[in-house]
């Protein structure tokens, strides 16, 4: 049994968990990474994705997060998502929506780097759309 | 002298106006709370934010690769001022007191020979400000059709001043809304967004862990310092919804006590005229009766 350490993850509406867990996974823009207690304190960026909580008790839960930042200490971990909504709750509707302005966005992007943005940010979001719709 | 058909009118009005009254303060009352709940549960996320941007900014130092957004341009000619008010009144001095301090703030910077531009948020701020500064405004944000304030109002909002700040709009940027102390106090604040102000090294807890940073610390924070900025608005925009609530709560409860002294004081010019009728009309009965 791993060690268990404190998550928190906070949306600015609310604070969605705070607990114990075993360890996290944490799609990070630069690869999805496990956390778990005592690591090396990294400050990462995260791009939409599905973070999974497994907790000390009781099984893992799963959380659509669209972009946000996390702080990973030994001693915890704190993702700050700029919106996040458990996976049973989440509206398909909601996320074809953010397809949506993200197309839009793209098509709207004047020079080379914001476009190179868009397509990224467009990219992940149609990515989490296929990992998320048949479950 | 109003007849005793009048008076009665008028007590019927009051009651009216009184039964309105009492009905949004508790309507005003049931939305504070959850207003209240809504701006505890955004601090937490708040809180966090800028203990991560002190962290970050320590890290990056005041080298070259921090973001424009948190050094500014370097001067301070051209001010933006984000007027944040609410979209409704009937709310004692609430609207008009964050427009006169941001109205003070104004003739001050004017005066000092610094360009103005306004951004309304919210009707009511727009109403005043536009009779003294309508030129000066440069834009406005309808919150009227918003039912439960959400981190996507702030994001466009901030998203617009970002871009505004990258077209060199303008050099200095502050928000204005007003601080929720209490139901019966809120104050008027002024926080600057553009350049940001952060906390730099308070040296609390954690502070001293070298961390890794991916991507690189520049990178984060240019990521992190706009998301800041939306952090704050929406703070604000939570701040102000209490605090209106509030100041609507209080505004309606002296008005309802108003409707009732007024109803006590109509009520007793009321029956003092029935009687003084009553006893004239007995005065002409008795003399008629004497005079047979």
């Amino acid at each position: 049994m791993a060690e268990a350490f404190k998550f928190e993850l906070v949306s600015p509406e609310r604070l969605l968990v705070s607990e114990d867990v075993e360890s996290v996974v944490i799609p990070g823009t630069e690869g999805e990474m496990t956390v778990m207690a005592n690591h090396a304190p990294v400050m990462s960026t995260i791009k939409p994705g599905v973070v999974t909580v497994n907790p000390v008790s009781g099984s893992p839960e799963r959380y659509v997060v669209f972009g946000g930042f996390a702080d990973i200490l030994p001693s915890g971990c704190t993702l700050l998502a700029e919106s996040a909504v458990p996976v049973k709750d989440i509206d398909k509707a909601d996320i074809a929506r953010r397809i949506q302005e993200a197309r839009e966005d793209l098509a709207d992007a004047k020079d080379h780097a914001s476009r190179t943005k868009a397509e990224e940010f467009l990219q992940q979001l149609t990515t989490l759309e296929g990992a998320i719709l048949p479950a | 002298m109003p007849s005793l058909k009048d008076l009665r009118n008028r007590i019927a009005s009051v009651k009216a106006t009184q039964k309105i009254t009492k009905a949004m303060q508790m309507v005003a009352a049931a939305k504070l709370r959850r207003a209240q709940e809504a701006a505890e549960a955004a601090r937490p996320y708040s809180q966090r934010m800028a203990a991560v941007l002190a962290n970050i900014t320590q890290a990056v130092g005041g080298g070259g690769d921090a973001p424009a957004l948190m050094t500014g341009t370097g001067k301070d000619d051209v001010h933006l001022l984000v007027v944040c008010t609410a979209e409704r009144g009937l709310c004692g001095g609430f609207n008009s007191q964050i427009a006169r301090f941001a109205r003070d703030h104004i003739r001050k910077l004017l005066a000092a020979g610094k360009q103005v531009k306004i951004i309304c948020v919210g009707k009511k701020g727009f109403d005043i400000l536009r009779r003294d500064y309508g030129n000066l405004i440069i834009d406005r944000v309808d919150l009227r059709e918003v039912k439960t304030l959400g981190f996507g109002n702030a994001d466009a909002i901030a998203r617009k001043v970002i871009q505004l700040f990258d077209e060199g709009q303008f050099d200095v940027a502050t928000l204005f809304y007003s601080q929720f102390k209490s139901v019966i106090s809120q104050i008027p604040t002024a926080q600057q967004l553009i350049p940001a102000a952060v906390a730099s090294g308070n040296g609390e807890g954690d502070a001293g862990a070298v961390y890794e940073y991916e991507p690189e610390p520049g990178e984060i924070l240019s990521d992190l310092i706009p998301r800041n900025i939306a952090v704050q608005i929406f703070r604000a925009l939570l701040e102000n919804a209490a605090g209106e609530m509030g100041a609507k709560m209080s505004a309606m409860d002296s008005a309802t006590r108003n409707a009732g002294d007024m109803i006590n004081k109509l009520s007793i010019t009321y029956n003092r005229q029935r009687q003084a009728q009553i006893t004239k009309e007995l005065i002409e009965i008795i003399s008629g009766a004497e005079a047979l």
